[in-house]
């Protein structure tokens, strides 16, 4: 296929299914209170995006997002640096590392909100929570993961611990950390959203409650489109670190 | 064991004696027998190669004398300095070896030149101090160009050759190399055997090689030393006596072939791996 071709696939069949969606709710008559046509939604998210309202919510959820995301970086990093090297401890702590993780964290926002109050802290704490898994588990395996001629080579030249970790077991975590990181991203957006659903008087997750609550369902698509891009717009941030952090890496040469 | 012809070489300190050395692996239920009655004196300078079938515990001695592997009895000396002291490693012995394996084992992560001064910057080293060094090696080993490149854009060779460089880069006095062209191409390998008894000339350091290839030892050694598998112990301490630098013709020379065959025959005679002897 060629180049041009590529790039034509993606934004088509988006054109594909908007046409699909506004086809469907004009053939089967569609209340616009279950799903309105797709004109309709654009309508209200220019109406949306003309309201500074908006950007408050658009700001809260996304400093919420990623204020949690980076303390799950960086205790997930820290921990699974420390679990991965001392083997000891990651053994006699995994169960309740385990049952830690398989908790559903959601249950824990009414917790979270009476400790933490309605405002942002409580959505910060959960987005943080959610994310810190992933990466802890994958700071972990990178760490377990490196190639024993690779250990040779460092006992060979009579590295020490502190060595071995910064030249050797740090970097051959990263793209293990990359790839929680990904995940962890993605996990902060639904936490910090959630959050907001369930208590709270700010932030985009606030606003489709509200809007639902008003029964303007138009613009509640309009506010999950608002927060789809901002989801994305993260991820590919996220995405895009690992060109600068791992430029040694077979995923990013492959990319060219 | 034959009595060595340059003693001096150990006189002045610089030798490797390995003394009853004995290797026994213990697996769940069974103990295996890896290595045994191992001695031997290896002169400074010396080019000494192992050579053996599969399973006859070569590597495993190579990874004793480089400190990877401490044996169950018997010692390492280098310069009449023990290798190991009860668990512990000599850190000041371990300094003067150089160690290239079978895979390159280059780290990724850094760039070529990053990966030969590595040990130097462990250490402590400056960074310009660095860069000069790593130059020279690339020049050595034949890779100028390549300083600023990732592991994954250089061929086998000349990652190997790159890892040869970093084996180099503290100027070690014995060279330890494990099957290093193992996985080259049968061309590739010959020009790397050149290069490595160039490489070696010019050093004057010690280079004991691990081999299963009888071609690849004769063109190399100055001594050649047979093992015999299961349990591993020497078998035949052969003298190579054809003259250097050598190049790739004197494998056609009458000499290097009544050498090979005497050692192939003997690799014969210890039965089942004889076609590892094959020298690709």
């Amino acid at each position: 296929m060629t180049g041009k071709m590529k790039w034509l696939i993606t934004p088509g069949v988006l054109v594909g299914l908007v046409v699909l969606w506004e086809a469907y709710v004009v053939a089967f008559n569609v209340s616009p209170f279950i799903l309105p046509p797709p004109g309709e939604v654009w309508d209200s998210l220019v109406i949306l995006l003309g309201e500074p309202k908006t950007y408050w919510n658009m700001w809260v959820t996304l400093f919420e997002t990623v204020a949690g995301f980076v303390i799950a970086v960086i205790l997930g990093v820290f921990f699974g640096g420390v679990f991965g090297k001392v083997r000891v401890l990651e053994q006699a702590l995994n169960p309740l590392i385990v049952g830690l993780q398989v908790m559903p964290k959601v249950a824990l926002i009414p917790l979270f909100i009476v400790w933490f109050g309605f405002g942002m802290t409580s959505k910060v704490v959960l987005a943080a929570v959610i994310a810190f898994f992933p990466i802890m588990t994958n700071t972990i395996l990178g760490i377990k993961s490196v190639d024993p001629g690779h250990r040779d080579v460092m006992k060979c030249l009579n590295a020490g611990a502190w060595a071995t970790f910064r030249n050797v077991e740090l970097p051959n975590a990263l793209p293990y950390i990359l790839t929680g990181m990904e995940v962890g991203i993605v996990l902060a957006t639904i936490g910090a959203i959630v959050g907001e659903y369930l208590g709270g008087s700010q932030g985009l997750g606030y606003m489709a409650v509200a809007t639902l609550n008003a029964f303007d369902v138009k613009a509640m698509f309009a506010v999950i489109l608002i927060l789809t891009v901002l989801g994305l717009v993260l991820y590919f941030l996220v995405v895009f670190l690992r060109r600068f952090v791992t430029p040694w890496h077979e995923s990013v040469a492959n990319r060219k | 064991m034959e009595v060595m012809s340059d003693a001096a070489g150990s006189a002045t300190g610089d030798g490797i004696v390995l003394s009853g050395i004995e290797q026994l692996f213990r697996t769940k239920d069974q103990e295996v027998l890896a290595l045994t009655e191992i001695d031997l004196t290896i002169s400074a300078g010396e080019f000494l190669v192992l050579l053996g079938p599969s399973g006859c515990g070569k590597t495993t001695l190579l990874r004793i004398i480089a400190g990877l592997q401490q044996p169950t009895n018997g010692s390492v000396e280098v310069g009449g300095n023990s290798l190991w002291r009860n668990a512990s490693r000599n850190d000041a012995v371990m300094a003067e070896l150089g160690v290239v394996f079978q895979e390159a084992n280059l780290f990724p992560w850094m760039t070529i030149e990053d990966n030969i001064a590595l040990p130097l910057k462990l250490r402590g080293v400056g960074k310009s101090e660095r860069r000069k060094r790593a130059r020279e090696l690339c020049e050595m080993v034949g890779i100028t160009g390549f300083e600023k490149r990732w592991p994954r854009e250089l061929s086998g060779g000349m990652r190997q050759r790159a890892a040869i460089a970093r084996a180099l880069s503290c100027r070690p006095k014995i060279l330890l190399m494990d099957e290093p062209f193992g996985a080259l191409d049968a061309m590739t390998r010959d020009q790397m055997n050149s290069e490595l008894q160039r490489i070696w000339m010019d050093s004057g350091c010690t280079v004991i090689l691990v081999t299963h290839s009888i071609r690849e030892a004769v063109f190399l050694a100055d001594r050649v030393l047979l093992l015999s598998p299961r349990p591993g112990r020497m078998d035949t301490i052969r003298d190579i006596p054809i003259a250097r630098p050598r190049d790739i013709y004197v494998q056609s020379m009458a000499e290097f072939q009544e050498i090979e065959t005497e050692l192939r025959r003997r690799l014969d005679t210890f039965g089942e791996t004889t076609d590892e002897g094959s020298g690709s």
